[in-house]
């Protein structure tokens, strides 16, 4: 009854464009169409991005530009490597060296090019799906490995690009186009994985925790070694409107009221259920060798 | 805000202003700078952009701080926050 | 193998397995990264290069699995890096995709597979050559591939060079279809000296990174120069169908035309350039009986019946297809007209047969020597074939009444 009124009332209203005026406008092209401070990172030409209204990658790429640039890194060396999905498209929007690569693959690729040239400082920005799901094997030896890549892995849950499937991160009992009666099988808790796996830098937060968001991404581009910050991210259109989150707005209602910040959790009592709580923080922040520096210390030994 | 007694420094506070400006056609009126404002300065506008969103606009412009959280949350690069000059109204 | 310690490329003549002759070649190139995965028969490029790469101030890691190899090589290819993997049948296959991503993205690389006994796990000790067409269609969607395919330890050096030299020119992958008895053959290998031996580098940009569009080739080229990262070319690129700027153009074919045409193009249409055919004979192939077309150990092997044929009074020439993608479509054509019949001896059920048939068009005979793998030809085989192409499957009685001699009869 309330959505019909509010159609009624609107139609009865005269729809009015944000930008029409009388006479001449001053300045107007700069509000419709206008120039942002992050403009200059992005490729513009490409704007607006494809990603559904309600959706948090812009804000996780907002936070990682705004954090690249704080961090002072050269951004000629930055090269961000991306792989197959609603993430991996972010490659495209970054003004800098990008590199929109296969499903799964990205992080052998950022592998090759930071040995390759160390000089370069290698982002990986990828979606759940295509790191550890598909890309889990690179995932855990690049972190054992600790090869100098900061990973952005934004988790939503599921497939969204192909319309919302399981998938390695998929909570129990969520419902996906492949798991219409509930998924059952144990998700993987991306953290604790990295963790594990031994990388140097893990953390977790929602977009909607954009500040800390922005630190941890700063803090993670400037460590060395396997950095990782996992983004919890809503998908309104993939999987968000399956459990009651119709707009990406419900979603980060969801996290104001369920999440817990916790930096010295135990990783592997924090995994993500359907119903909360969503325990975030900046879990690991460890000193160890890169592989790099593992490597130049024993061949310098052996190459005498 | 209530004080139990007046900061010894208070006439020397300076409490920021910010000028909010809006990208109205790259706005898909998600909504999150509106709700999440932490000084509720912003709210979904009558108009439409040619894309059929309706974009925030600064309903109480006096009472932004520039904190920039609209600027770091939105999705869309739409909106951002410059500091200025100003006179705040200190609720 | 281990006691080499040279901070450069090797140069003289030495005793050298295939393998390893192919991992010294590479370096000679200037290959400075290796990215690969220890499989059977390849397994000695590997170690080869995992010894001798940071003697010369490069990288070699062992990744994951095959996939991981072949992405990391792209990776360091963009870095500005050559770059190369090696691999038998099962890693080929699990590379395919990437494979593809190489080609699309232009990368220049060289992709070793040294072949085995297949399908599947196969023989991992024992010869074969049963990826030939995959290395042309393996991956998906259309595109044309370079494959090269050595002898010799020797020619398996100088190819390995040849490969990472046309991967820069013609900006694409190049494949290197070798197999377990040249990889682990040991045989004299003559390196020259680098100053005698030519090494082609990617072209680079000439415009600033505001005019630089990553692929746009400009006309009478084929391939655009290449910036990599870190240069502040801020370049993007993708696996998707792109235009000139390097950006996805998706929503419908206008992009995928000229995208795809010039990507085969590029390689089909420089055929003069890229096609390397070996001809032996006692007269012009135009002139001969039979034309034995062959590639890797089984144009080797297939020597000796060459000899015993001729022997015989057959005249059979050899046609070496040391470039075995693109097919030499004319010259087979060519000699189709001319010559009574084919014959294609190789170390599978009849691949690259297939592509001799299609060119012949019915204007010769073509049979094929066929062998599942795990071993080369038995020379009385393929001599067997060689008399039947030449239409002399005769019997004993009536070849020692045609005058050939007892000695080449017990033999057979």
């Amino acid at each position: 009854m309330v959505a019909e009124t509010k159609r009624e009332g609107l139609a009865q209203r005269p729809l009015r464009r944000a930008f029409e005026t009388d006479g001449e406008p001053e300045g107007l092209d700069e509000e419709i169409h206008g120039r942002h401070p992050l403009d200059d990172m992005l490729r513009t030409d490409r704007l607006p991005h494809i990603w559904c209204p309600g959706c948090g990658l812009g804000t996780a790429l907002t936070c990682f530009l705004s954090a690249l640039r704080k961090s002072g890194l050269d951004l000629k060396k930055a090269a961000v490597v991306s792989g197959i999905g609603c993430t991996g498209r972010v490659a495209g929007y970054v003004k800098l060296d990008s590199f929109h690569t296969t499903h799964g693959r990205a992080i052998p690729f950022a592998t090759g090019l930071k040995l390759g040239n160390p000089e370069l400082a290698v982002i990986v920005f990828s979606g759940d799906g295509d790191l550890v799901t598909i890309g889990g094997n690179h995932f855990i030896h690049a972190a054992r490995r600790n090869i100098d890549l900061t990973v952005i892995c934004i988790n939503n849950f599921n497939y969204g690009m192909t319309g919302g499937q399981v998938g390695a991160t998929t909570p129990l009992g969520g419902v996906t186009t492949t798991s219409p009666y509930g998924n059952y099988e144990y998700p993987f808790n991306v953290s604790a994985l990295a963790a594990s796996s031994g990388a140097v830098y893990v953390a977790r937060w929602t977009v909607l925790h954009a500040r800390r968001l922005e630190r941890s991404m700063m803090e993670a581009l400037l460590k060395p070694g396997f950095s990782m910050v996992e983004v919890i991210s809503p998908c309104p259109t993939g999987f968000g409107r399956r459990h009651k989150q119709r707009e990406g707005l419900d979603t980060l209602r969801f996290y104001r009221e369920n999440s817990i910040i916790d930096h010295d959790a135990d990783l592997h009592r924090a995994d993500i259920g359907l119903g909360g709580p969503l325990i975030e923080g900046n879990f690991v922040n460890i000193e160890k060798p890169t592989f790099l520096e593992q490597r130049a210390e024993c061949l310098a030994k052996a190459l005498q | 805000m209530k004080y139990w007694r007046e900061p010894l420094d208070l006439k020397d506070i300076r409490v920021p202003h910010g000028d909010i400006h809006v990208l109205l056609e790259r706005c898909k009126g998600c909504g999150w700078c509106v709700e999440f404002c932490p000084r509720d300065v912003l709210e979904v506008s009558e108009e439409i952009n040619s894309k059929g969103y309706h974009p925030p606009r600064a309903a109480r412009p006096e009472a932004c701080v520039g904190c920039g959280l609209c600027e770091l949350l939105c999705p869309e690069f739409a909106i951002y926050v410059l500091e200025e000059e100003g006179e705040v109204v200190i609720l | 193998m281990s006691d080499t310690n040279q901070s450069g490329p090797l140069s003289g003549e030495f005793f050298m397995q295939g393998d390893i002759a192919c991992a010294e070649g590479a370096l000679t190139a200037g290959c400075r990264f290796f990215g690969g995965y220890p499989i059977t028969p390849a397994t000695e490029v590997a170690q080869r290069m995992s010894e001798r790469l940071p003697q010369v101030d490069g990288m070699y890691i062992q990744m994951e699995d095959e996939m991981a190899s072949i992405g990391a090589v792209l990776g360091a290819s963009w870095a500005g890096k050559k770059a190369m993997t090696a691999t038998s049948g099962p890693g080929f296959s699990l590379m395919m995709e990437n494979l593809g991503l190489g080609i699309m993205l232009e990368t220049p690389c060289v992709l070793v597979n040294v072949q085995r006994g297949g399908p599947s796990t196969g023989l991992p000790t024992l010869t074969g050559q049963g990826d030939m067409m995959q290395a042309r269609w393996g991956s998906h969607g259309d595109y044309a591939v370079i494959a090269l395919a050595p002898s010799s330890p020797q020619e398996l050096f100088d190819l390995t060079i040849h490969a990472f030299n046309l991967s820069e020119r013609y900006r694409t992958p190049v494949l290197v279809m070798t197999d377990a008895e040249v990889g682990h053959m040991t045989e004299k290998v003559v390196i020259p000296p680098p100053q005698e031996i030519e090494i082609v580098e990617r072209r680079k940009p000439t415009v600033g990174p505001e005019e630089y569009l990553p692929y746009h080739v400009e006309a009478g080229e084929w391939v655009s120069p290449m910036a990599v990262a870190g240069e502040g070319y801020h370049l993007h690129v993708t696996g998707l169908t792109h235009d000139e700027r390097g950006y996805p153009a998706t929503n419908d074919d206008s992009a995928q035309w000229p995208l795809v045409q010039r990507l085969i193009s590029k390689i089909e249409e420089n055929r003069e350039d890229i096609i390397i055919l070996e001809e032996e004979g006692d007269c012009p192939l135009e002139e001969v009986e039979v034309v034995v077309v062959s590639y890797g150990i089984a144009a080797r092997t297939s020597l000796w019946p060459i000899q015993m044929a001729r022997k015989e009074g057959i005249n059979v020439g050899l046609l070496r297809l040391v470039t075995v993608w693109p097919f030499p479509d004319d010259r087979i054509r060519a000699l189709a007209g001319r010559v009574k019949s084919f014959v294609v001896p190789e170390i599978n059920m009849g691949q690259i047969v297939r592509e001799v048939e299609r060119c012949a068009a019915g204007g010769a005979e073509v049979f094929k020597v066929s062998h599942p793998g795990g071993g080369i030809h038995d020379p009385q085989q393929v001599l067997r074939v060689l008399r039947r192409a030449a239409g002399r499957d005769a019997e004993p009685g009536q070849l020692r009444a045609q005058g050939v001699p007892s000695q080449t009869l017990e033999a057979s």
